[in-house]
Protein backbone atom coordinates (compact mmCIF):
# COMPACT_ATOMS: atom_id res chain seq x y z
CA UNK A 1 0.00 0.00 0.00
CA UNK A 2 1.63 3.32 -0.98
CA UNK A 3 0.51 6.53 0.49
CA UNK A 4 1.28 9.52 -1.80
CA UNK A 5 2.52 12.78 -0.71
CA UNK A 6 -0.76 13.65 -1.84
CA UNK A 7 -2.62 11.74 0.25
CA UNK A 8 -0.12 12.43 3.33
CA UNK A 9 -0.91 16.15 2.64
CA UNK A 10 -4.58 15.84 2.48
CA UNK A 11 -4.68 13.47 6.17
CA UNK A 12 -2.51 16.68 7.88
CA UNK A 13 -5.07 18.52 6.89
CA UNK A 14 -8.19 16.65 8.29
CA UNK A 15 -6.15 15.55 11.44
CA UNK A 16 -5.17 19.82 11.40
CA UNK A 17 -1.21 18.95 11.51
CA UNK A 18 1.41 21.22 10.35
CA UNK A 19 4.08 19.30 8.04
CA UNK A 20 6.91 20.68 5.96
CA UNK A 21 7.15 19.43 2.58
CA UNK A 22 10.26 17.49 3.68
CA UNK A 23 7.68 15.86 6.30
CA UNK A 24 5.23 14.94 3.46
CA UNK A 25 8.07 12.54 1.58
CA UNK A 26 9.29 11.18 4.62
CA UNK A 27 5.30 10.25 6.46
CA UNK A 28 4.88 9.07 2.59
CA UNK A 29 7.86 6.54 2.93
CA UNK A 30 7.18 5.38 6.03
CA UNK A 31 3.59 4.94 6.86
CA UNK A 32 3.81 2.93 3.18
CA UNK A 33 6.15 0.48 4.92
CA UNK A 34 4.12 0.15 7.97
CA UNK A 35 0.86 0.19 6.17
CA UNK A 36 2.42 -3.11 4.04
CA UNK A 37 2.95 -4.49 7.24
CA UNK A 38 -0.41 -3.90 8.44
CA UNK A 39 -1.41 -5.68 5.18
CA UNK A 40 -0.60 -9.46 6.32
CA UNK A 41 -4.22 -8.55 8.40
CA UNK A 42 -5.95 -9.74 5.26
CA UNK A 43 -4.65 -13.17 5.61
CA UNK A 44 -6.53 -14.08 8.53
CA UNK A 45 -10.13 -14.94 8.00
CA UNK A 46 -12.99 -12.77 10.30
CA UNK A 47 -15.75 -13.61 8.65
CA UNK A 48 -17.66 -14.81 11.30
CA UNK A 49 -15.63 -13.00 14.24
CA UNK A 50 -17.56 -10.20 15.95
CA UNK A 51 -15.04 -6.86 16.50
CA UNK A 52 -14.14 -6.25 20.35
CA UNK A 53 -13.62 -2.30 20.86
CA UNK A 54 -13.64 -2.48 24.59
CA UNK A 55 -12.24 -5.46 26.79
CA UNK A 56 -13.77 -4.51 30.61
CA UNK A 57 -17.07 -6.34 29.84
CA UNK A 58 -18.49 -3.13 31.80
CA UNK A 59 -22.03 -2.05 29.81
CA UNK A 60 -24.43 0.88 30.16
CA UNK A 61 -22.39 1.95 33.62
CA UNK A 62 -24.55 5.31 34.88
CA UNK A 63 -23.79 7.63 37.13
CA UNK A 64 -26.71 9.73 39.70
CA UNK A 65 -28.15 12.37 37.89
CA UNK A 66 -26.58 15.20 40.83
CA UNK A 67 -24.18 17.87 40.73
CA UNK A 68 -21.17 17.41 42.53
CA UNK A 69 -17.79 19.53 43.03
CA UNK A 70 -16.65 21.17 40.30
CA UNK A 71 -13.55 23.00 39.27
CA UNK A 72 -13.96 27.19 40.22
CA UNK A 73 -13.72 29.57 36.72
CA UNK A 74 -10.52 30.75 38.04
CA UNK A 75 -9.08 27.98 38.41
CA UNK A 76 -10.51 26.53 34.56
CA UNK A 77 -8.62 29.32 33.35
CA UNK A 78 -5.74 28.92 34.78
CA UNK A 79 -3.70 27.05 31.89
CA UNK A 80 -5.52 29.52 28.89
CA UNK A 81 -3.30 31.35 26.53
CA UNK A 82 -5.81 33.85 26.03
CA UNK A 83 -9.15 34.76 27.94
CA UNK A 84 -11.04 37.51 28.38
CA UNK A 85 -14.39 38.19 30.94
CA UNK A 86 -13.78 35.01 32.49
CA UNK A 87 -14.24 33.26 29.32
CA UNK A 88 -11.15 31.38 26.65
CA UNK A 89 -10.77 33.16 23.57
CA UNK A 90 -10.64 31.25 21.26
CA UNK A 91 -10.31 32.08 17.43
CA UNK A 92 -13.09 33.01 14.95
CA UNK A 93 -15.55 30.26 13.34
CA UNK A 94 -16.16 32.25 10.61
CA UNK A 95 -13.67 33.61 7.77
CA UNK A 96 -13.77 37.42 8.59
CA UNK A 97 -13.50 37.38 11.79
CA UNK B 1 21.84 -0.34 58.25
CA UNK B 2 22.12 -0.49 54.48
CA UNK B 3 21.55 2.68 52.25
CA UNK B 4 18.25 4.09 53.12
CA UNK B 5 17.14 4.03 49.42
CA UNK B 6 18.21 0.38 48.47
CA UNK B 7 14.87 -0.32 50.84
CA UNK B 8 12.35 -1.58 49.01
CA UNK B 9 8.73 0.05 49.96
CA UNK B 10 7.22 -2.48 52.16
CA UNK B 11 11.29 -2.10 54.15
CA UNK B 12 10.75 1.11 54.12
CA UNK B 13 7.21 1.38 55.63
CA UNK B 14 8.51 -1.06 58.68
CA UNK B 15 11.35 1.29 59.18
CA UNK B 16 9.47 3.90 59.57
CA UNK B 17 7.33 2.19 61.59
CA UNK B 18 10.30 1.22 63.99
CA UNK B 19 11.49 4.70 63.78
CA UNK B 20 14.56 3.91 62.23
CA UNK B 21 14.91 7.20 60.57
CA UNK B 22 12.02 9.98 59.76
CA UNK B 23 10.25 10.95 56.42
CA UNK B 24 12.52 14.17 56.89
CA UNK B 25 14.90 11.54 56.11
CA UNK B 26 14.10 9.60 54.16
CA UNK B 27 13.04 12.33 51.35
CA UNK B 28 16.75 13.74 51.74
CA UNK B 29 17.95 10.62 51.20
CA UNK B 30 16.41 10.59 47.90
CA UNK B 31 17.38 13.65 47.19
CA UNK B 32 21.01 13.61 47.63
CA UNK B 33 20.95 10.73 45.37
CA UNK B 34 18.53 12.65 42.84
CA UNK B 35 20.73 15.65 42.81
CA UNK B 36 23.79 13.45 42.43
CA UNK B 37 22.52 11.30 39.55
CA UNK B 38 19.76 12.66 37.41
CA UNK B 39 21.94 15.14 35.99
CA UNK B 40 23.82 11.99 34.55
CA UNK B 41 21.01 10.63 33.50
CA UNK B 42 18.05 12.80 32.74
CA UNK B 43 15.15 10.57 34.71
CA UNK B 44 13.34 13.68 36.37
CA UNK B 45 11.83 16.24 34.46
CA UNK B 46 10.77 17.82 37.61
CA UNK B 47 11.46 17.13 41.44
CA UNK B 48 9.66 18.29 44.38
CA UNK B 49 11.94 19.55 47.81
CA UNK B 50 9.08 17.13 50.15
CA UNK B 51 10.02 16.43 53.42
CA UNK B 52 7.22 14.65 54.48
CA UNK B 53 5.55 11.01 52.99
CA UNK B 54 7.01 8.27 51.25
CA UNK B 55 8.69 9.60 47.49
CA UNK B 56 7.24 7.94 44.34
CA UNK B 57 8.25 8.89 40.77
CA UNK B 58 5.09 9.54 38.97
CA UNK B 59 5.25 9.30 35.24
CA UNK B 60 4.74 12.78 33.58
CA UNK B 61 1.63 11.53 31.77
CA UNK B 62 0.16 11.12 35.13
CA UNK B 63 -1.74 14.44 36.19
CA UNK B 64 -0.87 16.27 39.73
CA UNK B 65 -2.05 18.79 41.22
CA UNK B 66 -0.16 22.31 40.65
CA UNK B 67 3.01 20.30 39.78
CA UNK B 68 4.11 20.50 35.92
CA UNK B 69 2.48 17.82 34.02
CA UNK B 70 4.03 18.65 30.20
CA UNK B 71 3.37 14.65 29.04
CA UNK B 72 7.03 15.23 27.95
CA UNK B 73 5.97 17.25 25.34
CA UNK B 74 5.91 20.70 23.91
CA UNK B 75 2.91 21.14 23.25
CA UNK B 76 1.98 20.71 27.36
CA UNK B 77 5.34 22.21 28.63
CA UNK B 78 3.65 25.10 30.48
CA UNK B 79 0.96 22.76 31.79
CA UNK B 80 -0.14 23.02 35.47
CA UNK B 81 -3.08 20.92 36.48
CA UNK B 82 -5.71 21.62 38.91
CA UNK B 83 -6.63 18.16 40.35
CA UNK B 84 -5.15 15.14 40.81
CA UNK B 85 -5.15 11.90 38.57
CA UNK B 86 -7.16 9.48 40.95
CA UNK B 87 -4.06 6.97 41.95
CA UNK B 88 -2.60 10.15 42.82
CA UNK B 89 -5.16 10.84 45.15
CA UNK B 90 -5.15 7.54 46.44
CA UNK B 91 -0.90 7.53 47.03
CA UNK B 92 -1.58 10.59 49.20
CA UNK B 93 -3.90 9.19 51.39
CA UNK B 94 -1.63 6.37 52.17
CA UNK B 95 1.46 8.49 52.54
CA UNK B 96 2.91 8.74 49.74
CA UNK B 97 4.09 11.56 48.52
CA UNK B 98 5.37 12.78 44.86
CA UNK B 99 9.17 12.96 44.96
CA UNK B 100 8.93 14.05 41.13
CA UNK B 101 7.43 13.55 37.35
CA UNK B 102 9.80 10.85 35.35
CA UNK B 103 10.58 11.56 31.97
CA UNK B 104 9.32 9.46 28.95
CA UNK B 105 8.43 8.88 25.14
CA UNK B 106 6.04 12.00 24.39
CA UNK B 107 2.50 11.19 25.11
CA UNK B 108 4.09 7.46 25.81
CA UNK B 109 4.60 6.65 22.16
CA UNK B 110 7.85 5.00 21.69
CA UNK B 111 9.54 1.63 23.10
CA UNK B 112 13.05 3.24 24.20
CA UNK B 113 12.53 6.66 25.83
CA UNK B 114 13.95 9.11 22.94
CA UNK B 115 10.74 10.07 21.84
CA UNK B 116 10.86 12.44 24.81
CA UNK B 117 10.75 16.29 23.92
CA UNK B 118 13.19 16.81 26.62
CA UNK B 119 16.21 14.25 26.00
CA UNK B 120 16.74 10.69 26.25
CA UNK B 121 17.06 9.24 29.55
CA UNK B 122 19.98 6.42 30.10
CA UNK B 123 20.05 3.38 31.18
CA UNK B 124 21.20 2.80 34.12
CA UNK B 125 23.10 -0.20 33.54
CA UNK B 126 24.57 1.05 31.06
CA UNK B 127 24.68 4.77 30.18
CA UNK B 128 25.15 4.00 26.43
CA UNK B 129 21.83 2.20 26.32
CA UNK B 130 17.99 3.04 26.18
CA UNK B 131 16.09 2.13 29.37
CA UNK B 132 13.30 0.85 27.51
CA UNK B 133 9.92 3.02 26.66
CA UNK B 134 7.75 4.46 27.09
CA UNK B 135 7.47 4.29 30.69
CA UNK B 136 11.47 4.97 30.79
CA UNK B 137 12.46 7.33 33.53
CA UNK B 138 10.11 5.93 35.91
CA UNK B 139 11.85 2.33 35.04
CA UNK B 140 15.23 4.16 35.49
CA UNK B 141 14.27 5.80 39.05
CA UNK B 142 13.30 2.49 40.36
CA UNK B 143 16.58 1.13 38.93
CA UNK B 144 19.17 3.87 40.41
CA UNK B 145 17.15 4.06 43.70
CA UNK B 146 15.66 7.42 43.01
CA UNK B 147 12.53 6.91 44.52
CA UNK B 148 11.25 4.32 46.66
CA UNK B 149 8.44 3.15 44.01
CA UNK B 150 7.53 4.44 40.30
CA UNK B 151 4.16 4.84 38.48
CA UNK B 152 3.97 4.02 35.06
CA UNK B 153 1.27 3.16 32.05
CA UNK B 154 0.92 0.47 29.75
CA UNK B 155 -0.80 0.51 25.99
CA UNK B 156 1.37 -2.09 24.80
CA UNK B 157 4.10 -2.85 27.02
CA UNK B 158 5.41 0.50 28.49
CA UNK B 159 5.20 -0.71 31.68
CA UNK B 160 6.80 -3.87 31.50
CA UNK B 161 9.38 -3.67 28.74
CA UNK B 162 11.27 -0.83 30.19
CA UNK B 163 11.22 -2.82 34.05
CA UNK B 164 12.64 -5.91 31.77
CA UNK B 165 15.84 -3.27 30.53
CA UNK B 166 16.37 -2.03 33.44
CA UNK B 167 15.86 -4.98 35.92
CA UNK B 168 12.64 -4.08 38.33
CA UNK B 169 9.61 -5.10 38.45
CA UNK B 170 6.63 -3.80 36.75
CA UNK B 171 2.81 -4.45 36.40
CA UNK B 172 0.83 -3.82 33.87
CA UNK B 173 -3.01 -4.68 35.88
CA UNK B 174 -6.49 -5.80 34.34
CA UNK B 175 -7.95 -3.22 32.03
CA UNK B 176 -10.15 -1.47 34.23
CA UNK B 177 -8.31 -2.40 37.79
CA UNK B 178 -7.44 0.61 38.30
CA UNK B 179 -9.25 4.43 37.10
CA UNK B 180 -7.18 6.16 34.00
CA UNK B 181 -8.82 9.70 35.50
CA UNK B 182 -5.66 11.76 35.06
CA UNK B 183 -4.17 9.90 32.92
CA UNK B 184 -2.96 11.69 29.67
CA UNK B 185 -5.33 9.71 27.29
CA UNK B 186 -3.16 7.47 24.60
CA UNK B 187 -4.93 4.51 23.02
CA UNK B 188 -8.48 4.53 25.08
CA UNK B 189 -9.32 1.36 25.04
CA UNK B 190 -6.06 -0.43 26.21
CA UNK B 191 -3.97 2.28 28.52
CA UNK B 192 -3.83 1.63 32.01
CA UNK B 193 -1.93 2.51 34.93
CA UNK B 194 0.37 0.08 36.98
CA UNK B 195 3.30 -0.22 39.69
CA UNK B 196 6.73 -0.24 39.02
CA UNK B 197 8.69 -1.53 42.15
CA UNK B 198 11.63 -3.09 43.85
CA UNK B 199 9.72 -6.21 44.37
CA UNK B 200 6.56 -7.91 43.74
CA UNK B 201 5.45 -7.76 47.39
CA UNK B 202 5.67 -3.92 46.79
CA UNK B 203 4.20 -4.37 44.01
CA UNK B 204 0.91 -5.93 45.38
CA UNK B 205 0.96 -3.17 48.14
CA UNK B 206 1.03 -0.36 45.07
CA UNK B 207 -1.55 -2.42 43.09
CA UNK B 208 -3.86 -2.46 46.35
CA UNK B 209 -3.55 0.91 46.95
CA UNK B 210 -4.79 2.35 43.34
CA UNK B 211 -7.12 0.21 42.15
CA UNK B 212 -10.51 0.19 42.56
CA UNK B 213 -13.59 2.61 41.08
CA UNK B 214 -13.76 6.47 41.75
CA UNK B 215 -16.94 7.31 39.78
CA UNK B 216 -14.82 8.71 36.83
CA UNK B 217 -13.89 5.56 34.86
CA UNK B 218 -16.84 3.97 33.26
CA UNK B 219 -14.63 0.94 33.03
CA UNK B 220 -13.32 0.37 36.64
CA UNK B 221 -14.26 -2.58 38.19
CA UNK B 222 -15.95 -1.96 41.17
CA UNK B 223 -14.02 -4.95 43.02
CA UNK B 224 -11.28 -3.43 45.05
CA UNK B 225 -8.18 -5.34 44.61
CA UNK B 226 -6.49 -6.85 47.48
CA UNK B 227 -4.06 -9.78 47.76
CA UNK B 228 -3.58 -11.62 51.06
CA UNK B 229 0.34 -12.00 52.14
CA UNK B 230 -0.47 -15.55 52.80
CA UNK B 231 -1.80 -16.11 49.16
CA UNK B 232 1.47 -14.21 47.89
CA UNK B 233 3.41 -17.02 50.44
CA UNK B 234 1.08 -20.09 49.30
CA UNK B 235 4.09 -21.26 46.35
CA UNK B 236 3.21 -22.21 43.39
CA UNK B 237 3.26 -26.41 43.58
CA UNK B 238 1.03 -27.72 41.12
CA UNK B 239 0.29 -24.84 39.46
CA UNK B 240 0.01 -25.08 35.75
CA UNK B 241 2.63 -22.46 33.66
CA UNK B 242 1.70 -22.49 29.80
CA UNK B 243 4.75 -21.29 27.64
CA UNK B 244 3.75 -20.16 24.15
CA UNK B 245 5.21 -21.60 21.46
CA UNK B 246 5.13 -18.50 19.05
CA UNK B 247 6.96 -16.47 22.08
CA UNK B 248 9.77 -18.41 21.09
CA UNK B 249 10.64 -18.35 17.28
CA UNK B 250 12.63 -16.20 14.75
CA UNK B 251 13.81 -12.82 16.63
CA UNK B 252 14.19 -14.16 19.92
CA UNK B 253 18.12 -12.98 21.06
CA UNK B 254 19.37 -16.59 21.70
CA UNK B 255 21.06 -15.13 24.59
CA UNK B 256 17.79 -13.95 25.98
CA UNK B 257 16.16 -17.42 25.41
CA UNK B 258 18.77 -19.09 27.29
CA UNK B 259 18.35 -16.56 30.28
CA UNK B 260 14.05 -17.26 30.16
CA UNK B 261 14.70 -20.87 29.50
CA UNK B 262 16.10 -21.07 33.12
CA UNK B 263 13.71 -18.98 34.88
CA UNK B 264 11.38 -21.61 33.23
CA UNK B 265 13.13 -24.88 34.88
CA UNK B 266 13.27 -22.60 38.05
CA UNK B 267 9.18 -22.65 37.73
CA UNK B 268 9.51 -26.05 37.31
CA UNK B 269 11.75 -26.78 40.39
CA UNK B 270 9.32 -24.69 42.69
CA UNK B 271 6.50 -27.20 41.66
CA UNK B 272 5.18 -25.26 38.22
CA UNK B 273 3.73 -27.49 35.87
CA UNK B 274 5.44 -26.03 32.48
CA UNK B 275 3.39 -27.09 29.57
CA UNK B 276 3.97 -25.74 25.73
CA UNK B 277 0.74 -24.08 25.09
CA UNK B 278 -0.04 -22.68 21.11
CA UNK B 279 -1.75 -18.67 21.22
CA UNK B 280 -1.86 -18.91 16.96
CA UNK B 281 -2.70 -15.20 16.32
CA UNK B 282 0.31 -13.93 18.12
CA UNK B 283 1.78 -13.09 15.06
CA UNK B 284 -1.03 -11.05 13.39
CA UNK B 285 -1.55 -9.00 17.10
CA UNK B 286 1.12 -6.27 16.42
CA UNK B 287 -0.23 -5.34 13.43
CA UNK B 288 -4.09 -5.10 14.54
CA UNK B 289 -2.82 -3.14 17.28
CA UNK B 290 -1.18 -0.51 15.29
CA UNK B 291 -4.36 0.54 13.25
CA UNK B 292 -5.90 0.43 16.94
CA UNK B 293 -3.20 2.62 18.44
CA UNK B 294 -2.86 5.41 16.20
CA UNK B 295 -6.80 5.26 15.22
CA UNK B 296 -7.79 6.14 18.68
CA UNK B 297 -4.17 8.30 19.23
CA UNK B 298 -6.18 10.43 16.65
CA UNK B 299 -8.78 11.28 18.08
CA UNK B 300 -7.64 11.49 21.82
CA UNK B 301 -4.57 14.16 20.25
CA UNK B 302 -7.46 16.05 18.44
CA UNK B 303 -7.84 17.84 21.86
CA UNK B 304 -4.92 19.54 21.54
CA UNK B 305 -5.77 22.90 20.11
CA UNK B 306 -4.25 25.07 21.79
CA UNK B 307 -7.11 27.19 23.56
CA UNK B 308 -8.11 25.82 26.78
CA UNK B 309 -4.26 25.09 27.86
CA UNK B 310 -1.27 23.78 26.22
CA UNK B 311 0.50 25.45 23.14
CA UNK B 312 -0.28 24.95 19.42
CA UNK B 313 -0.37 21.84 17.33
CA UNK B 314 3.33 22.60 15.64
CA UNK B 315 4.74 21.79 19.12
CA UNK B 316 3.81 18.06 18.04
CA UNK B 317 6.49 15.45 18.33
CA UNK B 318 7.61 13.27 15.31
CA UNK B 319 6.48 9.72 16.70
CA UNK B 320 3.21 11.24 17.84
CA UNK B 321 2.33 13.23 14.43
CA UNK B 322 3.34 10.06 12.35
CA UNK B 323 0.45 7.94 14.46
CA UNK B 324 -2.14 10.71 14.36
CA UNK B 325 -1.25 10.82 10.28
CA UNK B 326 -2.06 6.77 10.35
CA UNK B 327 -4.29 7.09 12.46
CA UNK B 328 -6.60 9.73 10.91
CA UNK B 329 -5.58 7.74 7.60
CA UNK B 330 -7.06 4.54 8.79
CA UNK B 331 -10.02 5.96 10.48
CA UNK B 332 -11.31 8.24 7.20
CA UNK B 333 -14.01 8.12 5.08
CA UNK B 334 -13.85 4.20 2.79
CA UNK B 335 -11.25 2.90 5.04
CA UNK B 336 -12.50 2.09 8.68
CA UNK B 337 -13.85 -1.15 7.64
CA UNK B 338 -10.59 -2.32 5.70
CA UNK B 339 -9.09 -0.80 8.87
CA UNK B 340 -9.81 0.01 12.09
CA UNK B 341 -12.99 -2.63 11.64
CA UNK B 342 -10.43 -5.73 10.58
CA UNK B 343 -8.43 -4.89 13.62
CA UNK B 344 -11.04 -5.09 15.89
CA UNK B 345 -12.10 -8.18 14.98
CA UNK B 346 -8.53 -9.79 14.67
CA UNK B 347 -8.34 -8.39 18.58
CA UNK B 348 -11.18 -10.64 19.29
CA UNK B 349 -9.26 -13.70 17.90
CA UNK B 350 -6.21 -12.94 19.84
CA UNK B 351 -8.03 -12.48 23.13
CA UNK B 352 -9.85 -16.11 22.59
CA UNK B 353 -6.57 -17.40 21.90
CA UNK B 354 -6.01 -16.53 25.73
CA UNK B 355 -9.54 -17.69 27.04
CA UNK B 356 -8.78 -21.26 25.22
CA UNK B 357 -4.84 -21.22 26.86
CA UNK B 358 -5.90 -20.15 30.30
CA UNK B 359 -8.92 -23.28 29.91
CA UNK B 360 -6.27 -25.52 30.56
CA UNK B 361 -3.17 -23.39 32.25
CA UNK B 362 -3.09 -20.77 35.22
CA UNK B 363 -0.49 -18.80 33.86
CA UNK B 364 1.13 -18.08 30.56
CA UNK B 365 4.98 -17.56 30.88
CA UNK B 366 7.31 -16.09 28.24
CA UNK B 367 10.18 -13.59 27.56
CA UNK B 368 9.15 -9.60 27.83
CA UNK B 369 11.36 -8.62 25.35
CA UNK B 370 12.97 -9.97 22.24
CA UNK B 371 16.02 -8.58 23.18
CA UNK B 372 17.84 -6.77 26.09
CA UNK B 373 18.55 -2.73 25.75
CA UNK B 374 20.18 -1.66 22.95
CA UNK B 375 22.33 0.59 22.00
CA UNK B 376 20.89 5.00 22.00
CA UNK B 377 19.68 5.86 18.56
CA UNK B 378 19.92 2.47 16.90
CA UNK B 379 16.17 2.57 16.02
CA UNK B 380 15.18 5.68 15.79
CA UNK B 381 14.98 6.14 12.00
CA UNK B 382 13.23 2.96 11.68
CA UNK B 383 9.58 3.26 13.31
CA UNK B 384 8.60 -0.55 12.37
CA UNK B 385 11.51 -1.97 13.64
CA UNK B 386 10.88 0.10 17.12
CA UNK B 387 7.37 -1.26 16.76
CA UNK B 388 8.61 -4.97 16.60
CA UNK B 389 10.35 -4.93 19.91
CA UNK B 390 6.73 -4.85 21.46
CA UNK B 391 5.70 -8.25 19.95
CA UNK B 392 5.27 -10.19 23.52
CA UNK B 393 3.74 -7.33 24.77
CA UNK B 394 0.83 -6.19 23.05
CA UNK B 395 -1.29 -8.99 23.22
CA UNK B 396 -1.62 -8.60 27.00
CA UNK B 397 -3.28 -5.24 26.07
CA UNK B 398 -5.49 -6.36 22.99
CA UNK B 399 -6.69 -8.68 25.40
CA UNK B 400 -7.02 -6.68 28.43
CA UNK B 401 -5.18 -9.23 30.75
CA UNK B 402 -2.63 -8.34 33.47
CA UNK B 403 1.14 -8.91 32.62
CA UNK B 404 3.99 -8.58 34.90
CA UNK B 405 7.63 -8.34 34.39
CA UNK B 406 10.54 -9.65 36.73
CA UNK B 407 13.57 -9.54 36.78
CA UNK B 408 15.05 -13.13 35.75
CA UNK B 409 18.79 -12.75 35.13
CA UNK B 410 21.14 -10.94 32.66
CA UNK B 411 22.30 -11.11 29.39
CA UNK B 412 25.87 -9.54 28.49
CA UNK B 413 25.84 -7.50 31.71
CA UNK B 414 22.35 -6.24 30.86
CA UNK B 415 18.53 -7.43 32.82
CA UNK B 416 16.47 -9.71 31.33
CA UNK B 417 12.74 -10.07 32.28
CA UNK B 418 9.92 -12.80 32.47
CA UNK B 419 6.80 -11.59 31.91
CA UNK B 420 4.34 -13.64 33.36
CA UNK B 421 0.61 -13.13 32.15
CA UNK B 422 -2.74 -14.29 33.58
CA UNK B 423 -6.30 -14.54 33.64
CA UNK B 424 -8.70 -11.41 33.18
CA UNK B 425 -8.78 -10.03 37.42
CA UNK B 426 -6.81 -12.56 38.39
CA UNK B 427 -3.31 -10.44 39.53
CA UNK B 428 -3.16 -12.76 42.42
CA UNK B 429 -1.99 -15.62 40.73
CA UNK B 430 0.10 -13.97 38.08
CA UNK B 431 2.00 -12.20 41.90
CA UNK B 432 2.21 -15.10 43.64
CA UNK B 433 3.87 -16.84 40.73
CA UNK B 434 6.45 -13.59 40.35
CA UNK B 435 6.72 -13.45 44.48
CA UNK B 436 7.72 -17.17 44.40
CA UNK B 437 9.78 -16.86 41.87
CA UNK B 438 11.58 -13.89 43.23
CA UNK B 439 12.28 -15.46 47.11
CA UNK B 440 14.39 -18.41 45.20
CA UNK B 441 16.46 -16.43 42.65
CA UNK B 442 17.23 -12.85 44.25
CA UNK B 443 17.63 -11.13 41.16
CA UNK B 444 15.99 -8.40 41.97
CA UNK B 445 18.72 -7.71 44.82
CA UNK B 446 20.53 -6.67 41.55
CA UNK B 447 22.05 -3.23 41.56
CA UNK B 448 23.71 -0.86 38.70
CA UNK B 449 27.27 0.64 40.10
CA UNK B 450 26.62 4.46 39.64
Amino acid sequence: MKLTKDQVKHVAKLANLPVTEEEEEKYSEQLSKILDYIDQLNQVDTSDVEPTFNVSGQTNVQSEDKLGVCLPQDDALSNAPKKENGFFVTKGVFDNE
Amino acid sequence: MNDITSLTLTQTISALKDKQFSEEELNNAYLEKIDALNPKLNIFLEVKKNTRGIPAAIKDVIITKNIKTTASSKILSNFIPQYNATVIGKLLENGVSVIGKTNHDEFAMGGSGENSAFGVTKNPWDFSKVPGGSSSGSAAAVCADLCTFALGSDTGGSIRQPSSFCGIVGLKPTYGRVSRYGLIAMASSLDQIGPMTKSVEDTALVLDWISGADGYDSNVSSEKFKVQSSKLNEGIKGLKIGVPKEYFGEGLDPKVEKVIKEALKKLEELGGEVAEISLPHSQYALAAYYIIVPSEVSSNMARYDGIRYGKGRENIGAEVKRRIMLGTYSLSSGYWDDYYAKAAKVRTLVKRDFEKAFEKVDVVVGPVSPTTAWNLGEKVNDPLKMYLSDIYTISANLAGIPGLSIPCGFSEGLPVGLQILGKQWDEETILTVGYAFEQATQWHMEKPKL
